[in-house]
């Protein structure tokens, strides 16, 4: 559990609680605010009525069981569903500080993406340069001055602890990477647009021991300076990188509070059965 | 979220029920072995019985034993199945436990070497309390391991008071004590002597006390060393 906090079972959210007021801890800034949020694919509702709260600079790790709907969750952040048919959200994701439901329609997905940055299972970096990846999205928002994409490049090669591994190659093709390395250059990609909130689903389920270790630490490191989403099938994962945890099953946020409360005393039956290897 | 002994075999895995199962067997008993030590360490303090002091403490090694094995256990355990939540409390609080039962081994130990150095006027006048007094650990011990053993935080709870009620009554043995040395002390050896044994017994109490505390926590995820006694009787009525 990465962070001690003050944070008392009494005031951990369990679903149909409604308790999207109470913040997650007395000291932290509000990044993001879920309200009522549901999401159908089709007829089929993914989505139930979640509410929570995304504190800044924070890293809150979500889990449960295939199909609970947490990486439908994470897509909604920014607009991922939007490039599939017949899908419907309803409710409101308030991302601050400006307050803007990143869900309505009269927001750019684009402008939500620049924001909101996510990171893939398997790494996906484009069939370009190590540079022409982590360039891109700063060629996508219109940057064209050479010297200043250079400098950011650098810097977000730099912030996903990749650069001094690549700065002698970074006109190599990105496929020439390991497996490790091409999830950092796909971290350093999101990084390069400075986006406020990472969404990472599950990084490291298709990288061994080591580039886990490295992805852990890095997401240690990166929360300093972007608030910090993530889907994790590995509970221990979750227990060391976050400092919260929200439990998903059958679209619902069963419960959300400290991760170390979460993991050694949950407030739902369903979170301990599920965390304990009880699950059916 | 409490945890019950139920719980214990509802993990998917059936290993994993089977291993928390004997880590709770194992426990068991090491409690019921360090029970029947401080037992026959009293009836050789009473009977004045050197043969039967000297087995306890050549026994004392089987208790040491055990725990070693108990200890690999839980670190099997942790590296195994990296359990959470009930599971990692109780891991946890056996790992507490073990090593206040092996000190509970090495105090019957030490009533059974006091048995053997005790004798004569001081053993006459005081046998008998220490007798009650041992009685007494020996009853809330009981009560402390079929606490554990049950996960019955309630009836662990209860505990705490009990062993205040002994620590009081160790003071005031060692006083008399005390005061016999004063008034005799050509029989100071011998008086010191059921003084350590009163004093072993007193703390035989306090590792019980702990052995119920750490189920306490493993049950409710809430610790009960330093709560104080209202808000105890408050977790108690609500549980």
């Amino acid at each position: 559990m990465v962070e001690q906090n003050n944070m008392d079972m009494s005031i951990r959210i369990a679903h149909k609680d409604a308790a999207t007021t109470a913040s997650t801890s007395p000291n932290t800034t509000l990044k993001a605010e879920v309200k009522g949020l549901d999401f159908w694919y089709g007829d089929n509702q993914a989505l139930k009525n979640i509410n929570m709260r995304i504190d800044e600079s924070r890293v809150t790790a979500l889990i449960g069981p295939s199909g609970c709907g947490k990486s439908t969750y994470l897509r909604c952040f920014n607009r991922m569903h939007d490039l599939q048919d017949n899908t419907r959200y309803g409710g409101e994701i308030l991302f601050q500080p400006d307050g803007v439901n990143i869900l309505d329609r009269s927001v750019d997905p684009i402008e939500v993406r620049m924001r909101i940055g996510m990171v893939f299972q398997k790494p996906n970096p484009f069939p370009k340069s190590i540079f022409e990846n982590v360039a891109y999205g700063l060629r996508v928002r219109g940057q064209k001055n050479r010297s200043e994409i250079a400098d950011r490049v650098e810097q977000a090669l730099r912030e996903a602890s990749i650069w001094d591994e690549v700065r002698e190659r970074l006109e190599d093709m990105a496929f020439n990477l390991s497996g490790g390395q091409q999830q950092r250059l796909c971290i350093a990609r999101a990084l390069a647009t400075e986006p406020e909130l990472l969404l990472f689903d599950e990084p490291t389920s298709a990288l061994d021991p080591n580039a886990t270790a490295n992805i852990e630490d890095l997401i240690h490191r990166l929360k300093e300076k972007v608030t910090i989403l993530i889907v994790t099938h590995n509970m221990q994962q979750a227990a060391r990188v976050s400092d919260y945890t929200a439990f998903m099953y059958l679209g619902e946020l069963i419960e959300f509070g400290a991760t170390r409360g979460v993991f050694t005393n949950p407030a739902k039956k369903q979170t301990e059965d599920y965390i304990t290897g009880r699950y059916g | 979220m409490t945890l019950n002994k139920n719980d214990l075999r509802r993990h998917l895995s059936g290993q994993f029920n089977a291993e928390l199962d004997a880590i709770i067997g194992q426990v068991q008993s090491m409690g019921r072995l360090v029970l029947d030590q401080l037992r026959d360490a009293l009836k050789a303090l009473e009977l004045n019985d050197g043969e039967l002091a000297v087995q306890v403490i050549a026994r004392d090694a089987e208790v040491n034993q055990l725990e070693l094995g108990l200890d690999e256990a839980c670190r099997d355990m942790l590296v195994q199945r990296q359990p959470a939540a009930g599971d990692l409390r109780l891991v946890f609080a056996v790992i507490k436990v073990v090593m206040d039962i092996e000190r509970m081994g090495d105090l019957a130990k030490r009533v059974a070497k006091a048995a053997l150095e005790s004798s004569g006027a001081p053993q006459r006048q005081f046998g008998s309390t220490i007798a009650t007094l041992g009685a007494s650990v020996l009853a809330l011990s009981e009560k402390a391991l079929a606490a554990f053993v049950a996960f019955d935080g309630v009836a662990a709870a209860a505990i705490k008071q009990e062993d205040r009620l002994i620590d009081e009554r160790c003071k005031a043995i060692t006083a008399d004590l005390q005061s016999f040395i004063a008034a005799q002390p050509e029989a100071t050896g011998g008086a010191l002597q059921l003084i350590w044994a009163a004093r072993s017994l007193e703390r035989f109490g306090d590792h019980a006390k702990n052995v119920a505390e750490y189920i306490f926590y493993a049950v409710y995820g809430k610790e009960l060393r330093h709560m104080s006694d209202e808000e105890r009787a408050q977790w108690v009525a609500a549980a």
